[in-house]
């Protein structure tokens, strides 16, 4: 019988490299060093659960769940749904997703947020999530508006929303960012352009999922996620020369 | 033509940007109301026991700069050097203890601040001890797929001798890993990002 061994090693020319000159910021927080690729241990292969309780009833639903009067966030309303997976194609289950955006406008709720468009009264920004047992999830949402930020004297965010993943183990942890099918600053942005593969970047592009909409009311697109997979091993590992 | 292999790939990671406060910290950046508080705040749910410890650091830049917009997570066996997972199968860890905290630092100064325990030992992949040590991940605006270290104590010199992941780090940055007692209980770990005394960081 196989056993779990350690997760996959990431593939780290398919993500995007520590220093992608284009966007700044990455000038002085990228190391220089190489990374020390060592394999998982039990420190990797172990997380923290997340257990259902702590979610709330509109914990997926930004429309609501920032209102104190009830009244909706103001944009177009979008479902946002599909299944977190690892590299096997597994679903995984009870993984906390945690999303933040802007809002319609392209503004965020945060202090040092200074962009010309305005807070919307009823909107926090932030959602979060369990995975149901296929590792599928869903949340309620409007679109974000673009925004523009300080990089070059001309640089706009293509619409996102922001992704924070726990999957079963640490090694597995992941933030990444979902794009809109068909919006064409995503072609322009320094930051998914960091992204060298554009397999990669595509999979970072959620399509319009006209099934998912609820007619008369709410559009869709479907955001599926993969996380690091982890070997089953039929035969002992190694015990040295890692 | 082969057969095809029909794995999948992981998803690239994107940075967590300037506002990632705002999906994982919402109520320490003022967005209150949504969640009662925000999860990883903190490592005991009771009472701390009498040997609980402080870490705590600053994450700094290449130009020497500290960080006041970056998330920090740590992930941590328990004092007995068990997990509190549902991958653990070695026992059953302090109930009272998650092992997991995530901090956004002071947003004025960037300093970061856990209340947790030394964790116990745990085994490396080839079944040697591993010396006490802590996960830290660290996100922020200019990183684009998180930065994993790891905080070993500067007390414990036997246990880090032996250490099967200290015995592959460079000599001269091995120091870089180690949090030093700076008051008692009090361990101080600050992160440099790059340039000299840069952290080692690890693909595990």
């Amino acid at each position: 019988m196989s056993k779990p061994g350690g997760y996959i090693n990431r593939d780290r020319l398919w993500h995007p490299p520590a220093l992608t000159p284009a966007y700044k910021s990455s000038v002085t927080r990228s190391p220089n060093a190489p990374l020390l690729s060592l394999p998982t241990s039990i420190s990797e292969e172990t997380g923290p659960v997340f257990g259902d309780s702590i979610i709330g009833e509109l914990d997926n639903d930004l429309i609501l769940n920032f209102s104190s009067t009830g009244e909706a966030a103001i944009g177009p309303r979008i479902i946002v749904h599909g299944r977190v997976m690892d590299e096997y194609g597994r679903g995984v289950p009870g993984a906390l997703i945690e999303v933040w955006q802007a809002n319609a406008g392209g503004r965020y709720r945060h202090s040092k947020e200074t962009y010309i468009a305005p807070l919307d009264p009823n909107f926090g920004g932030c959602g979060r999530m369990i995975t149901a047992e296929d590792g599928s999830y869903e949340f309620r949402t409007v679109r974000p508006g673009p925004y523009p930020w300080p990089n070059t004297m001309n640089d706009w965010r293509p619409a996102h929303i922001h992704f924070s993943l726990f999957g079963a183990a640490f090694a597995q942890r992941l933030i990444t960012q979902m794009y809109f099918e068909g919006d064409p600053l995503v072609a322009l942005c320094p930051m998914a352009n960091g992204i060298a593969d554009d397999r990669a970047r595509d999979m970072l592009v959620a399509p319009l999922d006209m099934n998912a909409t609820i007619p008369m009311d709410c559009l869709a697109y479907r955001f599926d996620i993969v996380l690091r997979g982890r070997r089953q091993t039929p035969f002992e590992n190694r015990k040295d020369g890692l | 033509m082969t057969q095809k292999l029909d794995y999948l790939k992981e998803s690239p990671s994107q940075t967590a940007g300037p506002y990632v406060h705002i999906g994982c910290v919402p109520n320490a950046v003022g967005v209150t109301g949504v969640y009662a508080q925000d999860l990883g705040s903190a490592l005991f749910t009771g009472p701390e026991p009498s040997d609980a410890i402080t870490v705590k650091g600053t994450v700094y830049d290449g130009l020497g700069s500290a960080l006041t917009d970056a998330m920090i997570e740590i992930w941590q066996a328990d004092a007995n050097g068990l997990y509190a997972s549902a991958q653990e199968t070695r026992g059953q860890a302090d109930p009272g203890f998650t092992g997991w905290g995530r901090s956004a630092g002071d947003l004025a100064t960037g300093e970061f601040s856990f209340r947790t325990c030394k964790p116990g030992r745990v085994p490396y992949v080839d079944g040697r001890d591993q010396a006490p040590h802590i996960t830290f991940w660290i996100v922020a605006r200019g990183i684009n797929t998180g930065l994993h270290t790891r905080l070993y104590f500067a007390d414990e010199v036997e246990a880090n001798a032996l250490d099967p992941v200290l015995g592959r780090v460079d000599p001269a940055r091995v120091g870089t890993l180690l949090a030093h007692p700076e008051a008692d209980g009090i361990y101080r770990f600050n992160i440099y990002l790059q340039g000299e005394g840069e952290t080692v960081f690890f693909d595990m």
